[in-house]
């Protein structure tokens, strides 16, 4: 279980890298909404993935589940949500203020 | 001993930056509370200090959870002299926001998010916990995402994309970097870190999770080869926010380094520490290079924060009690001369009406005080006895002489050479000769009232360094020997 939840996680952060070396600017942001779902399967796998056990240690209870990266991923859900949903205002601001959404455009030296 | 002061420098900023969010529409109120906030926030921060360096470091251990398993805010010597340094930021940026804080800028929730930055600020410093260090790291960046993009200009978006995307994908890397360090150790409290990782010696595994975390902290840091963000979008907010970024962004990625690197990883300093030397020594190199290449009077600046850095991880890199102490002389003088040098450049740029240097001339004769000030915040930068910039480069420059780096400490002073000479580029560029334009508005009085009172104490720092240096000695004594730290939190 641990090994298959590690490759998809492998395979989440792949696509997010591939995407966030794009040049467009929604595909970035994808990518790194990609990357953080990586990163939160990454951690629950951390905890070792025990099913049906109680997540408590009891006295005497030698095999239970970590709730710890539980509450770790909890906090990085929120944070990732609330980073995300502000990139993609931003994004669009960004259009809609230069008239580009490459990032290869979004350069400049210019004293404004 | 424990103590619900701990929590104060955080709970402050954060209940009253959420209490402003309702006044957005009522800029005088706003600024009224603005200041009693600093101002309450600076006593406690004095008051937690005294605290700490008189009776020892105070914890609390939140909801009664004890060390290991519950979450700890850990106020040591060090996290209690970067608190009371960034209130004095706090305190002169209040008084640099009565000029320069615009109705707009009010309206745009500029005071809820400058607290909701101090708070985050704070809370990194306090912590003892290293998830928690990220989710402090969020709540600063996220208040520094708001922040940037006030004003919503073209070019303001432009290059806060850049920032805000480099930054999160440093943070996704923080948080993957601490499972990996949760899978190795079964923990994430630092002091528990610290002891676990001593236990088997800081394996294989462990050093490369180190440098992860040297990478995360590098990109908050600005540092070779991760500063490209850097220089350009702290030009584009207004100066007080450039200020603040200038003053405590960077600086929380150095602490975080001096901490981690001092308490967890700190077995296996040939790998890790030799390196930060190499690192330190090119990010002074390519910092001066890029203050020498513009004539745009805010990204002098900009670059200047880089060597700087360079100058910090120098001292964490040697790894001594005596340059250690310099870092953290450095840090806290380093944040004190950004915020002025920011606050000056941000005046020199509305006195002047451009940014561009080789516009302006002879502002002498319109503005002498700003002229003055900025020539006396040019000599504490490049570390002229007697100024505080001295002290801090001269324990740095002495611990890396006595391990041996010569090369680096070699680069350290001509980089300093460099950066006077960047920084003076400035003054003679723009208060010496004619006058070549009218200066299009008069120098704000209390903008210039903050430039002073933080270069007096920068001065202050350099000149009373006799009675500065034992506490900054003392916190550096704690880090060099982490059992202290360790027992401490642990209780044993």
């Amino acid at each position: 279980m641990e090994i298959l939840m590690s490759i998809l996680a492998g395979t989440l952060f792949a696509a997010g890298v591939y995407l966030i070396l794009q040049k467009q600017l929604l595909k970035i942001v994808l990518g790194t909404a990609l990357l953080s779902h990586g990163a939160h399967l990454f951690i629950l796998t951390m905890g070792k993935l025990n099913r049906g056990k109680p997540p408590i240690l009891i006295e005497g209870v030698k095999n239970y589940t970590d709730p710890l990266p539980q509450a770790l991923i909890l906090t990085s859900i929120v944070i990732s949500f609330g980073v995300t949903s502000f990139l993609l205002v931003l994004a669009y601001r960004t259009y809609q203020s230069n008239k580009t959404d490459m990032m290869d455009q979004l350069r400049g030296t210019d004293d404004e | 001993m424990m103590s619900n002061l701990v929590f104060l420098p955080i709970f402050i900023p954060l209940f009253f930056g959420a209490l402003l969010v309702f006044f957005n529409k009522k800029q005088k109120v706003t600024i009224n509370i603005s200041f009693l906030v600093v101002l309450l926030s600076f006593g406690v921060s004095i008051f937690l200090s005294y605290h700490v360096f008189s009776d020892g470091p105070l914890i609390l251990e939140t909801g009664g959870w004890s060390a290991p398993y519950g979450i700890i805010l850990v106020a040591d010597k060090l996290s209690v002299i970067m608190i009371l340094a960034v209130n004095v930021i706090a305190l002169t940026a209040a008084i640099f926001a009565l000029s320069s804080v615009t109705e707009k800028m009010v309206q745009h929730y500029f005071y809820p998010l400058f607290f909701l930055l101090i708070a985050g600020v704070s809370g990194a410093f306090l912590t003892g916990d290293l998830f928690n260090l990220f989710v402090f790291f969020e709540v600063l960046l996220m208040a520094s995402y708001g922040l940037i993009i006030i004003g919503g200009s073209k070019h303001q978006f432009r290059e806060s994309v850049k920032y805000i995307l480099l930054n999160l994908f440093s943070s996704i890397l923080f948080v993957t970097t601490v499972a990996f360090l949760y899978s190795v150790t079964g923990t994430v409290n630092m002091a528990q870190l610290g002891e676990r990782v001593a236990q088997v010696e800081q394996q294989g595994i462990l050093t490369g999770i180190g440098i992860l975390l040297f990478i995360v902290f590098a990109t908050k840091g600005a540092l070779f080869p991760l500063y490209f963000w850097l220089p350009k979008s702290y030009i584009v907010p207004s100066p007080i926010v450039s200020a603040l970024f200038g003053a405590l962004l960077t600086k929380v990625g150095v602490y975080s380094m001096l901490r981690v690197f001092t308490l967890i990883f700190s077995h296996k300093l040939e790998l890790t520490h030799t390196f930060f030397i190499w690192i330190a020594t090119i990010t002074m190199i390519i910092g001066v290079i890029g203050a020498l290449s513009t004539s745009n009077v805010k990204l002098i600046i900009a670059y200047n924060i880089m060597p700087a850095i360079g100058f910090m991880l120098l001292g964490i890199g040697t790894f001594s009690a005596e340059s250690l102490a310099g870092t953290i002389y450095y840090l806290v003088h380093d944040m004190a001369i950004k915020a002025a040098l920011f606050f000056l450049a941000g005046l020199l740029v509305w006195h002047a009406g451009t940014s561009n240097l080789k516009k302006m001339g002879g502002y002498i004769k319109t503005a002498p005080l700003m002229g003055w000030m900025f020539f006396i915040a040019s000599l504490i930068l490049a570390g002229i006895p007697p100024f505080s910039g001295f002290i801090g480069k001269y324990l740095l420059l002495r611990g890396a002489m006595d391990e041996g780096y010569y090369i680096a400490a070699g680069v350290g002073l001509l980089s300093s050479l460099l950066i006077l000479f960047s920084v003076i580029r400035i003054f003679i560029g723009a208060f010496w000769g004619e006058l070549k334009e009218e200066p299009k508005q008069a120098v704000k009085t209390s903008g210039l009232a903050a430039s002073v009172v933080l270069i007096a104490i920068s001065v202050l720092l350099g000149v009373g360094a006799e009675w500065f240096y034992p506490y900054v000695q003392a916190a550096a004594d704690s880090l060099i020997d982490p059992q202290i730290y360790i027992d401490y939190v642990l209780k044993e």
